[in-house]
């Protein structure tokens, strides 16, 4: 076999102990009503953002009874200490594998929405590898890892299940 | 309060009202503040071509994704919610481009207690070409409930 030749798999065995188990959790800072005006203001720009984002008094008339975030809203920017959680997403961690340096590429996300952010909530983030898929592309043997983050408040709902695909080959 | 849309008055085939919006640093720089993300490619015109861009910096996938929420929220209003979406960041969007959220409706049910409608999504740019296709779906409320 040539240095040149793929490999039969690229899945580590470091992927297969992680598969579905939870990394460790992090809590956001407590969302303020501050943090969600800039972030309105910020993605609106330059319009004007919907004032259930920003405005007490109109938020207190719709369902919602109270400033909400937009859905993409992010309670976790803007750290102390970056932190990485401790979650295989790596797919080049050992094994025959770890012989060829990968190349990758974000492969998109599908978002699931449930509860709103609202001032005050503190999310609690966990991820994991979920599962991944091995097939042939036009970039040659290719691997598509998914892994899963979950965004929950104080209450224990859900907020936000985010799995995002990532493509090496 | 604002309720836009109504399940019943939704049809299959039915287009996303278009939200567009032109970006450049004033964008990027407010979005780079509140989401912390300042990545060179994003400033830097000379760091956006040694990132293979031969007309430097050029904007966020996540601010794109905001305009996809924003062009949804828009049309189904504060009472509504958007349940899910998905997308592909499949080009990069440049300075001055000219952004346009569309959509198609492609399914309705009756899931989960909700009434759901799922579109098609992309952003264009001024050319027209696709920049992030993927879905939506959304929750809306029924004039029956």
């Amino acid at each position: 076999m040539s240095d040149q030749a793929e490999p039969e798999t690229l899945v580590t065995e470091d992927m297969i102990l992680r598969q579905g188990r939870w990394g460790s959790e992090r809590d956001s800072p407590p969302v303020s009503e501050s943090d969600i005006r800039k972030w309105a203001i910020a993605v609106y720009w330059p319009e004007t953002p919907p004032p259930v984002f920003w405005d007490a008094v109109y938020a207190a008339t719709t369902r919602w009874g109270t400033i909400i975030a937009p859905p993409d809203f992010n309670p976790f920017a803007w750290p102390i200490v970056t932190e990485k959680p401790k979650v295989a997403t790596k797919a080049a961690s050992s094994g025959e594998v770890k012989a060829r340096k990968l190349r990758g590429m974000n492969g998109g996300q599908v978002d699931t929405y449930g509860v709103p952010m609202r001032p005050g909530d503190v999310i609690t983030a966990r991820n994991r590898l979920r599962d991944w898929d091995e097939r042939q592309t036009r970039l040659g043997h290719t691997l598509f890892t998914y892994s899963e983050t979950e965004w929950h408040n104080q209450q224990g709902e859900l907020v936000k299940r985010r799995v995002s695909t990532a493509i090496l080959y | 309060m604002a309720n836009n849309v109504y399940f019943e008055d939704v049809s299959i085939g039915d287009k996303l009202p278009e939200w567009s919006r032109k970006t450049d640093f004033m964008n990027w720089n407010r979005y780079a503040a509140v989401n912390d993300e300042f990545v060179y490619i994003h400033m830097d015109d000379e760091a956006g071509r040694k990132g293979l861009n031969e007309q430097g910096a050029f904007g966020m996938g996540n601010l794109r994704y905001a305009y996809i929420v924003n062009a949804l929220q828009a049309w189904i209003g504060d009472e509504a919610q958007v349940r899910e979406i998905g997308c592909q960041f499949r080009a990069i969007n440049q300075k001055n481009d000219v952004l346009t959220v569309v959509g198609t409706v492609t399914a309705k049910e009756v899931s989960d207690g909700e009434h759901r409608i799922m579109l098609d999504i992309d952003v264009l740019n001024q050319k027209g070409e696709p920049t992030c296709p993927g879905h939506a779906v959304l929750s809306v409320p029924s004039r029956l409930s």
